[in-house]
């Protein structure tokens, strides 16, 4: 089994900044991710990174990951399904096989909430779709319908109506979430209506979707509603509790995101979190990024008390480099 | 194998009447960002994939006739031919070493 001092599972913000910071205290560090860049990478433009005047969620990410190349992290691509304990070292398993570490920093982030329905696995890419900006164009004209009452949700029925022929709008309750601008634009367009109280409860269709089928949740009242695609904007939802062994191992709120203290530990010493997969309450690249940082300081710290590092000339925090070339 | 620019155009050429190995093909286009995602990934997967395996991509902006054959209705979407023959349609980011699996396989 491959031996690494610190395995990062994930590789945007969070994930790249803890594999910068580790590698360069001269930590073997392996970074294994199901993709580069997570939310940030479908992002369009990225204009709130400090420093970075104007960039795009993908060249940010490319810049991440080939910071933590550049500082020796080790990048590969697998999705991690469990994460086991033995002795004092982890075991992460992954679908390019296992590897095995003395601390291991969760920065998986949020995967896109589904709806759960039936029809829905098996019509992805057939008519049912999640990236608006990226699907919109293939319904030009046609019927779409958007699911859900929040900013990203409105937004899509805003730029969809522009496109398609018909809009409709699919909300739970009768309160939105969303920016009352948007609120405001979306009513205002003529080929947008707003079904309240209304959720999915079927999405059917034999080579794609032809039509959904409808659940009034206030009256009970079932119908049905032809449509080309439906894009699905709910928000985002933790995965810890999926990778197995995790939920054992750490502690998760009731939303499913892990707990961490002010020094990024979780519940077990040696595993550290960072990101929007933890309970931190704010989702943005600067604050993932400080906290993988903060995640990978704390790990150096636990390594250098426990254990010290294997073959390696031990550490050498940053600010002696400097001094040493002088 | 260098990347491949695959094309309405050259679809017949380049895909359909192949014979030596299976190919792969990115429907994306360039404001998709999740296809941004998957771009540095078709690009390390062409340069890795043994003789025969071809990897390329397709701008469905460009190349609408296509896309619209093969029913793409999301992008990214990858899929894998055979002897011009679709085999597997896969919809959204994909992680590299899977892919090659899959390609292997069909070799």
């Amino acid at each position: 089994m491959e031996k690494h001092d610190v395995i990062v599972v994930g590789g945007a913000c969070a994930g790249m900044s803890a594999a910068l910071y580790t590698a360069r205290r001269a930590l073997k560090t392996l970074v294994l991710t199901k993709d580069i860049g997570g939310q940030l990478a479908i992002t369009t433009e990225v204009e709130n990174y400090p420093g970075v005047l104007k960039t795009t969620g993908p060249e940010l990410a490319q810049n991440f990951k080939k910071h933590a190349e550049l500082s020796g992290a080790e990048i590969k691509t697998g999705l991690v399904s469990e994460i086991n304990k033995i002795g004092d070292k982890f075991q992460v398993v992954s679908s390019i096989g296992e590897f095995e570490s003395k601390v291991v920093i969760l920065a998986f982030g949020l995967k896109q909430r589904q709806l759960g329905v039936p029809g829905e696995n098996e019509l992805i890419g057939r008519g049912v779709a999640y990236c608006a900006t990226c699907d919109a164009p293939f319904y030009k004209q046609k019927k779409v319908g958007v699911v859900g009452g929040g900013n990203s949700s409105f937004d899509a029925a805003e730029y969809l109506a522009d496109i398609a022929a018909e809009v409709h709008l699919f909300v739970r309750t009768d309160k939105y979430r969303a920016e009352q601008t948007l609120i405001d634009a979306v009513k205002s367009a003529n080929n947008v209506t707003i079904h309240n109280f209304t959720e999915i409860a079927e999405f059917i269709g034999e080579q794609k979707l032809e039509k959904v089928k409808l659940k009034n949740n206030k009256t009970n009242e079932k119908s049905e509603l032809e449509l080309d695609g439906v894009f699905i904007e709910i928000g985002w939802e933790s995965q810890a509790g999926k990778i197995k062994g995790v939920s054992e191992l750490v502690e998760l709120d009731e939303r499913g995101y892990v707990i961490i203290d002010n020094q990024s530990r979780t519940s077990t010493p040696g595993i550290y979190a960072a990101g929007d997969v933890t309970n931190t309450p704010f989702k943005q690249a600067v604050i993932s990024a400080g906290e993988g940082a903060k995640a990978a300081m704390s790990a150096a710290k636990y390594i250098q008390e426990t254990k010290g590092t294997d073959g390696s000339p031990g550490l050498t925090p940053d600010w002696t480099r400097g001094n040493k070339k002088k | 194998m260098a990347e491949v620019t695959f094309t309405d155009a050259n679809f017949d050429a380049e895909v359909k009447n192949y014979k030596d190995g299976p190919v792969l093909v990115d429907f994306f286009a360039p404001w998709c960002g999740p296809c941004q995602m998957m771009a540095p990934i078709i690009a390390e997967l062409a340069n890795e994939v043994g003789d025969g395996i071809k990897v390329g991509k397709m701008n469905v902006d460009d190349n609408q006739a296509k896309a619209q054959e093969f029913g793409v209705m999301s992008i990214p979407t990858i899929i894998i031919f055979k002897d011009g023959e679709a085999k597997e349609t896969l919809v959204g980011v994909q992680d590299k070493d899977s892919l090659k699996q899959k390609l292997e396989a069909l070799k």
